[in-house]
């Protein structure tokens, strides 16, 4: 029994396709730029999407975040410096959607201050969340040093803080450390923690925390800071009285967050005539950004999809060519007693040698183009090795796809004919 | 060298034959009747010509009995088997196993050297790198072509590439030698070398059978068929008579 052997085969294609390399390669071109521009857009592509699906993974996939707008009809503000807005989620907001709502985990309300910080020579300006110790629950970042907030502390109203780790560095410096006492607006805080910071540096999504945090007990703020907040803009006075800035809801798994996000609405709507609300769902972004990057690889894919295609009819037409020309080589070959079979594989090993040699240049280009767009466009650009494998595969399919044709003209011929070709 | 096949048996046996065989090919709206009814027998180890002005059919006959075509009508045996009923991949195993080929044209593949050349049969049958380059060098040291190896066909002269297409029709120890006209392109003193080695490899015991126009070639062979108009005309010689008087 004869063995079939595919490396001889390969060898013999090789040989070939070396017999004319100016027309290999050329035939090679479009299925290298083919892949070369699936593996690059789809790094690119992947690149610029990592970056907003990271961003509002941050926010965590089970909670929503319900955060106080100023109604955009208000025109009070405007016209009447004087006047105070009030406006915002309720603290009884908060405690209706945790008593009354299924498969809620935890809520954490926040309200915010703009302060400054102030720590001998040093002053900055921090923004203070006044919240619970569930916001540490809520928003998960790992503590670096210390302790983050505690029951106790709300319960004792201490003057207690916890800085984020950019704050601590500004404002502590190397000098001092957990313990120390900082004075924000006119009152001293006992740092008691240092938490890691982790909003990217996204403003368009509204993250939990910032770069410059300050978390103190929400009834500490209260009583310090006071309810209305007063604020200098241009030369007077804007006075707000807003009773919580946002108010943090974890539901116990992603399957619940669409019912409760839609429960939220239901009841914030019967009890806020305006809307002076806003509930962002960080797992509908999510999916919505999911959605657009599908569409984004569909377009991508399209866009490659027709490339290879006209690689590979470059391919098959060289084929066939170069069939025409070899007529009298397949009728010796057949004439000697190579079957149908061997013509083909023989053809096909052709192409697809061409194919895969051309996909794999189209895998080096495809790899150094978004290396040379990180480096010089500073665009975040990711390699998935999948990319990599789906366009390997897809050049060897176009060398067999586009192959088989010819090939199979090859074989079908008949000896005697084509022995007798000039 | 082991060029040669099995011992020749003391008496040959019927290798090769044709029964009542037509072939009529189909020429626009016209029947073409290139075999109108030929009854032939080859003895195993003969050395046959078959002659005849262009459109006798004689062409036919060698695409027939090289198994590169199946007839219209009629039996055709070879070793026994009947080849009329065979598929193109057994008459592809047939002519890889049992049969060898030299062309008018040589028909050498150009851009292969002369050792790939010799050792194209042995590629289809699977043989050992080694083994088949090892044959190669035996067949080509016989030609008298061992220092031309490397070369490809169109560096060599006529002669010279016909040895070669010589040495790859042995390459896989064929039963029948079929040559169509093998010195039609060379001149008269390359082609009386060529009939001399073709002589000698008949003398080994290799049936070879030969299409020609030329008297002159045909008469290197011990029987010559004539034939016209799709039809055995005459037959003169006998392929056993010879041999059964040297056994």
């Amino acid at each position: 029994m004869k063995r079939f052997k595919l490396i001889r085969d390969i060898r013999l294609g090789i040989k070939n396709l070396l017999l004319h390399k100016l027309r290999s390669m050329l035939t090679m071109l479009g299925v290298v730029f083919g892949v070369g521009s699936v593996v690059a857009m789809l790094a690119v592509g992947e690149g610029a999407s990592k970056e907003a699906l990271d961003q509002i993974r941050r926010l965590g996939s089970t909670n929503i975040i319900l955060t106080s707008m100023k109604p955009s009809g208000d025109a009070e503000a405007g016209s009447m410096r004087s006047f105070m807005s009030v406006y915002g989620l309720l603290y009884d907001d908060e405690i209706r959607i945790r008593e009354s709502f299924p498969h809620i985990n935890t809520t954490a309300p926040v309200r915010v201050f703009r302060k400054e910080g102030r720590l001998g020579p040093r002053i900055i300006e921090i923004r203070v969340l006044g919240t619970t110790e569930k916001w540490f629950d809520l928003v998960r970042r790992p503590m670096i040093g210390g302790r983050g907030l505690h029951e106790r502390d709300l319960e004792n109203s201490s003057a207690v803080c916890v800085l984020t780790e950019l704050g601590a560095r500004k404002l502590l410096a190397t000098e001092h450390t957990i313990g120390e006492k900082i004075k924000i607006d006119k009152g001293y805080f006992e740092v008691i923690g240092i938490v890691k910071s982790d909003s990217g540096n996204s403003t368009s999504i509204e993250s939990p925390d910032q770069d410059v945090d300050a978390y103190i007990p929400i009834n500490v703020a209260t009583e310090r800071f006071g309810e209305v907040i007063s604020r200098r803009v241009t030369g007077s006075f804007e006075r707000e009285l807003v009773e919580l800035h946002q108010i943090l809801v974890e539901v116990e798994s992603t399957d619940h967050v669409e019912s409760a996000s839609k429960n939220m609405e239901t009841m914030l709507k019967r009890f806020h005539p305006k809307k002076d609300y806003k509930i962002s769902v960080p797992l509908a972004l999510l999916r919505q950004a999911e959605r657009t990057k599908r569409t984004f690889n569909i377009v991508l894919g399209s866009i490659a999809g027709i490339s290879l295609l006209v690689g590979g009819i470059g391919i098959m037409n060289i084929m066939l060519a170069s069939v025409t020309e070899r007529t009298r080589e397949i009728g010796i070959r057949r004439a000697i007693g190579a079957k149908r079979k061997q013509i083909i594989v023989q053809f096909l090993i052709e192409t697809v040698v061409l194919s895969t040699i051309g996909g794999g240049i189209g895998i080096g280009i495809g790899l150094v183009i978004p290396w040379l767009i990180e480096k010089f466009a500073e665009m975040p650009t990711v390699v998935t090795p999948w990319s990599i494998v789906l366009s390997m595969g897809i050049s060897a399919a176009v060398g067999i796809v586009f192959g088989l044709y010819p090939a199979i003209r090859a074989a079908n011929l008949d000896p005697i004919v084509a022995l007798r070709h000039e | 060298m082991n060029i040669e096949a099995e011992p020749a048996s003391i008496a040959a046996r019927d290798l090769v034959v044709l029964e009542d065989v037509t072939k009529t090919y189909q020429m626009g709206t016209q029947e073409v009747h290139a075999l109108a009814g030929v009854t032939l027998t080859f003895k195993e180890g003969g050395f046959s010509a078959i002659m005849g002005p262009s459109g006798s059919g004689k062409s036919t006959m060698l695409n027939l009995l090289g198994c590169l075509d199946r007839p219209t009508t009629g039996r055709y045996t070879m070793g026994g088997e009947d080849v009329s009923s065979l598929d193109d991949d057994a008459l592809s195993e047939l002519r890889l196993r049992h049969l060898g080929f030299i062309f008018q044209s040589f028909h050498l593949i150009p851009q292969l050297t002369v050792k790939e050349n010799i050792e194209l049969p042995l590629f289809y049958l699977g043989w050992e790198e080694e083994d088949s380059a090892t044959r190669a060098h035996e067949l080509a040291a016989r030609m008298g072509l061992e220092d031309r190896l490397s070369h490809r066909p169109m560096e060599l002269s006529g002669g010279q590439q016909q040895r070669v297409a010589i040495a790859r029709a042995l390459a896989n120890d064929p039963t029948v030698l079929l040559a169509d006209e093998p010195t039609g392109n060379l001149d008269s003193a390359t082609g009386a070398q060529i009939m001399d080695l073709l002589c000698e490899l008949n003398g080994l015991g290799k049936t070879v059978i030969m299409v020609t126009h030329e008297t002159e070639v045909a008469a290197f062979a011990r029987r010559r068929i004539h034939m016209r108009d799709g039809l055995v005309e005459v037959i003169d010689g006998n392929e056993e008579g010879e041999e059964g008087a040297e056994s």
